[in-house]
């Protein structure tokens, strides 16, 4: 088909990505910051996280995607054994 | 039973959506993405998830998606599944993801349409109880006393009872879950998919920004709707109703705890009076009492 | 090939199996509803191997059918008046989402008070949407626009789905002999249906429909213009294709008769170019040179094709089966614009909600016409009610 032609073919269609609205993390105004040593890998956190940004690891141990967290703090929340601080954004520890 | 530690770890739930901080429904499609995993493909309302979904050309969610007009999700949801039929693809799971105005509201003839002709469908109804994607407007879901943008003293008239209404249909599977009780609900989406036919469930889903409670207790208002009894897990499949375990304790009225622990935590619900947590009281005992009638009486291929 | 006796909606029935439409959807609404009866009992006689889905409205119809397009099949419905109304929301949808579907379209006048006869404010009223939009004159023109509307509408330079519009009882209800090309003939021209721009199934990716910024919104909407704009091609070259097959066919957008030495030209749309046709001959005896311009597609609407034939005439007189209420008949507007407003004009309105307009009535009101033009010179008469 000619270029023109193909002009005509802009769909309304899209693709799965990450960062669909952009960089989330922007968003948060509390950070939750996990406690390694109080973790103990319930993984309560990560299934409840409602944006997917608890990531966890192989050993089921879990780490926060930053880059997209909006800092809600279910995870926190939810922990059981209060590993999980939501921590001011820029009052780092 | 669902053990956590053997859920995929990935979900088609991307990071970085246009959820709103504390979202039920992101939280509930997680929950679809680990029961279903890539053989689903959702028909999606007007409604918070298509706003969730992001900007085009990226989607937040990463199911395949068709978008489909406000009244219709059902009626597309049929044409989707019989053209799988047609082309064989067997394991394809056809999910209706709606609201619980595009489910009971505007929705309600066509997924009755499909209802009655037993289309080859999971329809979940993502029940956050008004219309919050456009700044939460009353539906017919919306329960008694809440204040809402279109009820500012708060809705005269109680929550419909679409799940009920899917039964009287006749629909092979109807079930109730919560987003508070992932393994529940992954447990009935993995059931349903075993099932052909019309697949119901009505999936309730506490909004932090419609209801008015701190994004961060999602889960929180979520369980105490179940553990005071205002919302109850049952499943209806092949004709037996059962209340689900995770309801079970709540039967007894002593073992629930108190509404006004669930109602405290909402805005919502901060002007009600003692008289009108009296009326949710009522309905409450009214709705178990019925529920357990139903066990009673369409339970007993169970035991 | 063979003759058959059909009515318009049994033969829409036909096309519809001969296409090897995998997924019908539909809902009952007179005049429509014998196409419906049909396609279901030939399904249900196993004659045509597809799904039916007997939905609760209209709404339904199109967006269940549309559902099925969207996940690969072939896919048709149909309706009438109050129902094309009804469902008008997810005629857009469709549109825009650019998937490939038919849809017929049995003409009727819309309410209140209620009339079930012709009348063309329905299909008029769809102008807008994206949709190919075409119009029969007589049965064999329904099988032919039918046929062609699933290739046109499943051309990669078009993907836009299309109506097929037949007038209410006139055609729809009348049996005429039409030529019906044998399941085998249609194969060799019709393939099965492709995946189309997108599908929409289990590991494709693919989310249709989600929010764009402004600037890519206007984009696509003006996308679905160029694909009109290459339809106007398209539906020449299939045509063409098709005359190779049946040895029918019509002009494309236009159907011109008489048109070339003409000096005052009807135009029209629908069945009752026949009577307009009749009348041209019967004028042309008495000394009048008369011609018809039958619009065959009212999308992607024929402005090159009328400028081009009836640019030059003294005179050319647009009937309207239908009313834009504050502006007059929609077909004269569009006709007017397309040019210019050069020849003396003038819009009829009439035949509305089945008012009968027979041969003596166009040849009279040409007659006049004629009669102000030759006497005025110029005339520009924007709206005459005919009939009431």
């Amino acid at each position: 088909m000619s270029e023109q032609e193909e002009d005509h073919l802009v769909l309304p269609v899209s693709h799965p990505s990450p960062g669909a609205m952009g960089p989330t993390g922007y968003w948060r105004n509390f950070k939750p910051v996990i406690d390694q040593e109080k973790c103990i890998k319930c993984l309560l956190c990560w299934l409840f996280c409602p944006e997917g940004t608890i990531i966890r690891h192989e050993d089921n141990s879990v780490s926060v995607d930053y880059d997209y967290c909006k800092g809600c703090g279910v995870c926190a929340n939810e922990c059981p054994v209060n590993a999980i601080k939501m921590v001011p954004e820029g009052e780092e520890q | 039973m669902v053990n956590i530690k053997e859920l995929p770890s990935k979900t088609l739930l991307m990071p970085g959506n246009a959820a709103c901080p504390g979202c039920p429904e992101t939280l509930g499609l997680r929950y679809v993405s680990m029961a279903l995993g890539d053989k689903a493909v959702l028909v999606i309302p007007a409604g918070c998830s298509s706003v969730i979904q992001g900007i085009y050309p990226k989607s937040g969610i990463g199911f395949p998606i068709l978008n489909i007009v406000f009244a219709a999700a059902a009626s597309a949801a049929s044409g989707l599944a019989r053209a799988y039929k047609i082309r064989g693809l067997e394991d394809a799971q056809v999910v209706v993801w709606a609201g619980d105005g595009g489910t009971g509201d505007i929705g309600i003839q066509a997924l009755s349409g499909a209802a009655e002709r037993n289309e080859n469908i999971i329809y979940i109804c993502v029940d956050n109880e008004a219309y919050m994607n456009t700044g939460i407007q009353r539906s017919s879901l919306t329960p008694y006393g809440a204040w809402t943008t279109t009820t500012w003293t708060g809705k005269k008239e109680h929550k419909k009872d679409v799940p009920l209404i899917m039964i009287a249909h006749g629909a092979p599977y109807v079930a109730t879950a919560s987003v508070g009780f992932p393994t529940d609900f992954i447990e009935k989406l993995r059931r349903a998919a075993s099932i052909k036919g019309l697949k119901y469930i009505h999936l309730h889903a506490p909004c932090p920004v419609g209801w008015r409670f701190d994004p961060s207790k999602t889960v929180e208002v979520a369980k105490l709707a179940v553990q005071t009894g205002i919302w109850v897990l049952y499943e209806y499949r092949g004709g037996v109703f059962r209340i689900s375990p995770l309801s079970r304790p709540y039967a007894k009225k002593e073992r629930r705890k108190p509404l006004k622990e669930y109602l405290k935590l909402q805005g919502r619900f901060r002007h009600l009076g003692e008289d009108d947590v009296k009326v949710l009281e009522a309905y409450i005992e009214e709705r178990w009492k019925l529920y357990l009638n139903m066990e009673k009486t369409l339970g007993s291929k169970a035991t | 090939m063979t003759v058959k006796l059909l009515t318009g909606n049994y033969t829409v029935a036909e096309a519809a199996r001969l296409a090897r439409v995998k997924v019908v959807a539909a809902f009952p609404i007179t005049p429509q509803t014998t196409i419906v009866e049909k396609i279901a009992e030939m399904i249900e006689h196993g004659e045509m191997d597809a799904e039916m889905i007997h939905v609760e409205s209209e709404h339904s119809a199109l967006a269940a059918a549309y559902g099925a397009a969207a996940g690969g099949v072939r896919a048709f419905t149909a309706t009438s008046s109050q129902g094309l109304l009804y469902m008008h929301e997810v005629v857009w949808w469709v549109a825009g989402s650019r998937i490939p579907l038919v849809m017929a379209i049995v003409t009727r006048a819309i309410g209140p008070p209620w009339n079930i006869h012709v009348s063309h404010e329905d299909i008029m009223d769809q102008r807008d949407t994206g949709w190919i939009i075409s119009i029969a004159e007589d049965n064999q023109e329904v099988l032919d626009l039918t046929l062609q509307a699933f290739r046109i509408s499943e051309d990669p330079r078009v993907y836009l789905p299309a109506m097929v519009g037949l007038d209410g009882f006139i055609l729809s209800h009348t049996t005429m002999p039409v030529d019906v090309p044998s399941q085998e003939e249609v194969d060799s021209w019709l393939p099965p249906r492709s995946p189309g721009p997108y599908v929409i199934e289990p590991g494709s990716g693919v989310i249709m429909g989600n929010i764009p910024p402004d600037e890519d919104y206007m984009r696509m909407r003006k996308a679905m213009q160029t694909a009109m704009r290459n339809a106007e091609r398209v539906i020449m070259e299939v045509e063409e294709e098709y005359y190779k097959l049946t040895g029918r066919r019509y002009g494309g957008l236009l159907e011109c008769y008489r048109c070339s030495d003409a000096k005052y030209a009807v135009v029209l749309m629908g069945t009752w170019a026949g009577n307009a046709k009749e009348a041209a001959d019967r004028l042309r005896e008495k000394g009048y040179p008369v011609g018809v311009a039958r619009i065959r597609y009212i999308r992607p609407f024929p402005s090159m094709l009328l400028r081009e034939k009836l640019g030059g005439m003294k005179g050319v007189m647009v009937m309207d089966r239908s009313v834009s209420m504050g502006r007059g008949g929609p077909l004269f507007l569009e006709v007017a614009e397309a040019l210019r407003s050069k020849p003396s004009m003038m819009s009829v309105i009439a035949g509305v909600g089945g008012v009968d307009v027979g041969v003596d009535d166009i040849s009279s009101l040409v007659e006049k016409f004629i009669g102000k033009v030759e006497e005025r010179g110029h005339v520009y008469i924007d709206e005459y009610w005919y009939g009431v």
